[in-house]
């Protein structure tokens, strides 16, 4: 038994709990445009997927499969597939943000693929969001606060 | 009945808010921010505005998580401070200035739940047919106002990007 992290039925829970927390996250990403929730929302949850993990389990965990280099790529990622699919219709001779998809296969509503542009939009946004919030927690978990002569100081945490 | 509900947590809101402001332990103070936001995002599910009260409520958990857990280990947990005569008259006085501004304005603000944009019907008739998207939040702040989500979005691209490079770079060089 390792010492990092928190307890056994922390670990536990955490283990049948975590791959619920990230399908519930993607429902809401998916479903953005028929169900309350969009990409923000679905972001933030799946980050809170990944939080739990690093907090049950210890930051030598998360870093297996989600390295400094993967957020960093992941947050650009997301920020470049909004801004293309954005200037997409320029290209093609349309406005600006004009939902281009659903004017060429429109006329399907309540379907999951109805939306067009929009679940793309919510796509980048929320893989933007996921790694963003995700990459601050982290950064703010490996440093700490504390009080040297006086004046509070920010230091890296052993 | 409305009115009631939203006042009575308009005024546990405040009342959060003083108690954050005025505790001497830090983590009682975060414990109190997290009641405001959690009393919001109740408010926003009754003024039927689910979109707002997922993201409130997931975002709130999560600074709750990141402040206690990153921001308070251990070292710093209580905040010394007096308070002098003259930063609070000031204080004072600026309150009482800036509440007869305000409530010489309020009476021009529209009624509660009262229809004041022209534009919002244009959204309600056409945006489900223009889009497609049956969520009518997502049609609007997607497309018909995609450049204030292209402006959020850069928003959060520079801030996390700045709390990052300071944090970091103070870490590295002690």
């Amino acid at each position: 038994m390792n010492e990092k992290g928190m307890t056994v039925i922390v670990k536990t829970v955490t283990r049948y709990i975590s791959g619920l927390i990230f399908l519930f996250g993607l429902y809401i990403l998916l479903f953005g445009h028929l169900t309350p929730g969009g990409g923000f929302a679905g972001g933030v949850i799946m980050a809170g997927c990944f939080i739990l993990i690093t907090l049950s389990f210890g930051k030598e965990e998360i870093e297996k499969f989600l390295k400094h280099k993967k957020v960093t790529f992941l947050e650009s990622l997301g920020a470049l597939i909004f801004l293309i699919m954005s200037f997409l219709p320029v290209i093609f001779g349309k406005d600006y943000f004009l939902n281009i998809i659903h004017q060429k296969f429109g006329s399907i509503y309540f379907k999951f693929l109805s939306s067009g542009n929009i679940i793309i939009y919510n796509i980048g946004i929320a893989i933007k969001v996921m790694a963003g919030i995700f990459f601050v927690f982290f950064i703010l978990s490996i440093t700490r606060v504390v009080v040297f002569k006086g004046d509070y100081k920010i230091v890296k945490r052993k | 009945m409305i009115e009631v509900i939203t006042s009575l947590f308009l005024i546990f809101m405040i009342l959060g808010a003083l108690i954050a402001l005025e505790s001497r332990d830090l983590f009682s103070s975060i414990i109190s921010i997290g009641v405001v936001g959690f009393i919001l995002s109740a408010l926003f599910l009754f003024l039927k505005a689910p979109d707002i009260a997922i993201v409130q409520i997931v975002i709130e958990i999560l600074t709750l998580v990141i402040l206690i857990r990153a921001t308070i280990s251990r070292d710093v947990c209580f905040y010394e401070d007096t308070r002098e005569f003259f930063p609070f008259a000031v204080n004072i006085i600026f309150l009482l200035l800036f509440s007869i501004i305000f409530i010489s304005v309020l009476k021009y603000m529209p009624e509660f739940g009262e229809i004041s944009s022209k534009v919002r019907e244009f959204y309600l008739k056409e945006g489900f047919k223009k889009t497609g998207a049956a969520n009518i939040v997502t049609s609007v702040i997607l497309d018909f106002r995609g450049y204030d989500t292209l402006g959020e979005a850069t928003v959060l691209f520079t801030s996390i990007l700045g709390a990052v490079t300071l944090l970091r770079r103070r870490a590295k060089n002690e």
